[in-house]
């Protein structure tokens, strides 16, 4: 192969790009978001998928965002805000006379970020997902 | 400065129905980070930290309250409909206070 300077240069810095893009669906998550996961799921990975989380993409006001989360066959559901002062938000145990595994709520969202849902199934697995939220005006959290 | 603490429900069922249950209540939610505008110095935390509802003493669900929940928190949940009678929610706060609310639920 005959690379000039200018195209191996290009190529390499191509090449870098690709590797410092996150793999796809996984979110880089603070050591201290990690353990309060690790604290719920006792230690396992949950899988993604199978919650919904209703919430508007843009929070004009994060001082109360609207949200609402449900996962079918869930026993609890715990969501977090990364980028809060108070990370974990709210944890939801639906017990004996609990009609849908779903709940809603207001909270405060301090800026921008990705919502996170764990949801412990009955089954002993867990899942998860991320939904990012613009936030306009940040919600003393 | 908190409480008021008021409950929305359906006021009939029918048996094996799931319906929505809504619940409100005054509260500041001091998240322990905010300061004082004046002194500068930090408000200690002050949040409902705990909410249960059970109905004729079959819990339906229990909450666990972050500093990150908006004042005046308000909740929402589903329960199954199965027998008439009453629908109890308690909320605990970081001073020791517990408040209650009932409402009646006739199911046909």
């Amino acid at each position: 192969m005959n690379l000039s300077r200018r195209q191996a240069l290009g190529s390499g810095g191509a090449f870098m790009i690709i590797s410092l893009l996150p793999i796809k669906g996984a979110i880089a998550l603070s050591d201290e978001v990690q353990e309060i996961i690790d604290e719920f799921t006792a230690g396992s990975v949950p899988s993604e998928g199978g919650i919904i989380l209703d919430v508007d993409e843009i929070a004009e006001n994060g001082a109360a965002v609207p949200i609402g989360v449900e996962a079918e066959g869930a026993s609890s559901i715990m969501v977090v805000a990364p980028n809060n002062p108070n990370k974990k938000v709210i944890q939801f145990n639906f017990l004996e006379l609990s009609g849908k595994s779903r709940a809603a709520t207001r909270i405060r969202l301090a800026e921008t970020q990705d919502l996170i849902v764990v949801a412990k199934m009955k089954d002993g697995s867990f899942r998860q997902i991320a939904k990012n939220v613009k936030v306009t005006i940040g919600g003393c959290a | 400065m908190s409480a008021k603490p008021r409950i929305k429900i359906p006021k009939s069922a029918s048996k094996g129905e799931i319906i929505t249950v809504k619940t409100l209540i005054k509260h500041v939610m001091h998240s322990g980070f905010r300061r004082d505008a004046k002194t500068g110095e930090k408000i200690p935390r002050m949040i409902i930290h705990s909410f249960d509802a059970s109905f004729n003493g079959k819990p339906i669900i229990n909450i666990k309250l972050e500093g990150s929940v908006s004042s005046d928190p308000f909740l929402e949940f589903t329960m199954k409909a199965e027998e008439s009678g009453e629908l109890l929610c308690i909320w605990k706060d970081d001073e020791g206070s517990v408040f209650e609310k009932t409402a009646k639920l006739k199911v046909k």
